[in-house]
């Protein structure tokens, strides 16, 4: 199974996933790519030290799979957090 | 309006102070999250989806024009321009920095606002009806007491850590539309034989995995006593309230599992033990408080409006918006005008930082400079010259404020649902938005009348779902959104809890579903003056139930 880890940024709140080299980024593409136990168990383990150094918070590893080169999570909730609220109109800056 | 004394505005400002030490604390790595999240919870600072979430109290749902420039302002300066008015009469901000939360709430403290007790164990936002000092049906105005009980219960030490969260609603009214027998404590204002103020008591309503409505504990305790009195009911929850089992901590559990008989004869214990005391509300405090409440300066008007009227006749649009978004003002020639944050397909309760703008300069030019939140999530101008609605039509109109549906099938109430909530299950603003573009011609409203869709994304209910006429709760099942769909719920004098009327429906599903179930209603009325509610009581579930599954 396709995993990556995210977690939320603990400054700002944001949703953030954590790249191969160690680093927590805004875009879900950038993050480290894991269908191995073991390569999960180091990156957590890395990602929980981060959680104790106060950068994140909430890591969990998600269930993703790939689709035309990008990244997309399998559960509904985890695709809201990558691409933002689905509602149809709203007053954030940009919005649609 | 009330305005904060000495002791008001130095807690506030101490609890700033505070708080803002415990967040460079836990940025600079100093505190653990373990530790930080039981205090950045009493003060209103969750953890979303996406981001963290700040809820800021609205007393009793009483903004100024002030206080609402500078929730805009904040929106703008700190959020993504918006800002989401709840079912608690509170307003929610969805993305605020927690590096920011310290400068926001002393911007708010400014305004005299806070966000303390908007989450934890303690005694919450106390609600009113938002009608308040302006309703026809008045036995006086709720206000000042929530306030009393405001002072009363703001970092209160022994009720801080109570078995789980309370809330306390008071209406002024008979006809209760705060929803007070689905809150922990309700309370309705009343006046006794001799003229006296007191209050009716009820206790252990509530939403949630096990909605209840509330039980009558006392039908009159005077004004004097009424601190004492809620005092001994907190107390008796605080005390046998269940600490063992979260999903059964409220004091709704309390009440079903003990008896109202028992409850009753343990609390006037306890409230005999310290009626009298320290807890007594003399009447000239009483009356200090009232004064903040005195209503604005109202001009002698004649009952009807010449100007409105003719205004009405050549203004469709306009005579719409009056007759579904004005509610009758005790002062002749006055009205209550409900801003509807409702627009057709839109996000319910969501305002811009432009359109708080708007409705704050509106309230400074007409309406006494005083806004309400309703726990229906749309903003209420209470007291406003009928001559005026005009102007403040067009005004509201040219903000995308105008929608004139109070009351109607697209005021709908929804939680903000798996687009923004950790606790969800499935999404509620997507469902609210495709139901009012649904039934959003207005004279499709129009044939429907008054029923109310109140959709939630989880059990927590706080999409009031228990008690919509037609009420939808998202689940999950098997990593898809289900809704189950309930029927003839009601929040007023005539409270009752929504029946679920069979299998849910996948989100591709529900929103036939409910057209079934409005058409099966439009069928069988006996006439346009039968409300949906009233015929789902007169009829039952069985023609619905055919109608969605067959025989």
């Amino acid at each position: 199974m396709l995993e990556i880890l995210t977690a939320n940024r603990l400054s700002d709140g944001d949703v953030v996933y954590r790249t191969a080299a160690g680093d927590w980024v805004d875009t879900i593409d950038d993050a480290e790519l894991i269908d191995d136990t073991d390569q999960l168990t180091v990156a957590v383990a890395a990602a929980q030290a981060d959680v104790k150094a106060s950068r994140v918070l909430d890591v969990a590893p998600i269930a993703v799979e790939t689709a035309e080169g990008h990244i997309v999570p399998k559960r509904l909730r985890e695709r809201i957090r990558a691409f933002g609220p689905t509602v149809k109109s709203d007053h954030r800056p940009g919005a649609v | 309006m009330y305005r904060y004394d000495e002791f008001d505005a130095t807690f506030v400002r101490q609890r700033v102070a505070q708080f803002s030490d415990q967040v460079e604390r836990r940025l600079r790595g100093e505190i653990t999250e373990d530790e930080f999240r039981p205090l950045r919870l009493m003060n209103g600072v969750y953890l979303q989806l996406h981001a963290y979430m700040l809820r800021i109290a609205i007393p009793y749902g009483t903004l100024s024009s002030t206080q609402m420039r500078r929730l805009a302002h904040i929106a703008r300066t700190y959020d993504k321009g918006f800002g989401h008015f709840t079912t608690r009469q509170n307003l929610q901000f969805n993305w605020p920095a927690l590096k920011d939360v310290p400068a926001i709430l002393a911007e708010l403290a400014e305004v005299e606002m806070h966000a303390i007790q908007t989450s934890g164990n303690c005694i919450r936002n106390v609600t009113a009806d938002h009608f308040a000092g302006a309703a026809f049906d008045e036995a006086d105005d709720p206000r000042p007491y929530a306030e009393i009980l405001r002072q009363w219960s703001s970092l209160h030490p022994e009720f801080s850590f109570l078995p789980r969260k309370f809330k306390i609603a008071v209406t002024g009214a008979a006809h209760d539309r705060a929803a007070i027998r689905l809150h922990d404590i309700g309370l309705e204002v009343k006046r006794g034989d001799d003229g006296g103020i007191g209050f009716a008591v009820h206790v252990g309503g509530g939403q949630g995995r096990t909605p209840m409505i509330a039980r009558e504990i006392n039908p009159f305790v005077p004004e004097a006593d009424i601190l004492a009195y809620v005092d001994a009911i907190l107390r008796v929850y605080n005390l046998f309230g269940r600490r063992d089992n979260k999903f059964k901590a409220r004091i709704k559990i309390l009440v079903h599992e003990t008896g109202i008989d028992e409850l009753r004869r343990l609390v006037e214990e306890e409230f005999a033990q310290i009626r009298g005391g320290v807890l007594g509300l003399p009447a000239e405090e009483a009356e200090r408080i009232r004064a903040y409440f005195a209503p604005p300066a109202f001009t002698a008007r004649p009952a009807a409006s010449a100007r409105l009227d003719a205004a009405r006749a050549g203004n469709p649009a306009l005579d719409r918006f009056s007759r579904q978004n004005l509610h009758r003002h005790r002062t002749p020639g006055y009205t209550s005008l409900t801003v509807s944050l409702k627009p057709i397909g839109g996000i319910p309760g969501d305002a811009s930082a432009d359109q708080m703008d708007a409705v704050a300069a509106i309230a400074e030019r007409w309406a006494f400079s005083e806004i309400r939140v309703s726990h229906e999530q749309n903003l209420i101008l209470p007291h406003l010259a009928l001559d005026d609605v005009p102007e403040v039509f067009a005004a509201l109109a040219e903000a995308g404020l105008a929608t004139a549906n109070a009351g109607a099938i697209t005021d709908i109430i929804a939680c903000p649902g798996l687009d923004y909530c950790a606790l969800a299950n499935a999404r509620s603003i997507p469902l609210a938005s495709a139901l009012s573009e649904r039934f959003g011609a207005p004279d499709r409203q129009d044939e429907i009348g008054p029923l109310s869709i109140k959709i939630s994304g989880c059990i927590n209910a706080c999409g009031h779902h228990h008690v919509g006429h037609i009420g939808i709760l998202g689940v999950d099942r098997k990593g898809e959104e289900f809704y189950q769909i309930s029927l003839g719920g009601n929040p007023d004098e005539s409270a009752s809890i929504g029946d679920i009327i069979g299998p849910g429906f996948f989100a591709d599903g529900v929103i036939d579903a409910v057209e079934t179930v409005v058409d099966t209603y439009l069928k069988l009325r006996t006439s346009p003056g039968e409300t949906f509610l009233a015929a789902y009581r007169r009829l039952g579930e069985a023609p619905f139930k055919e109608a969605l599954y067959g025989a």
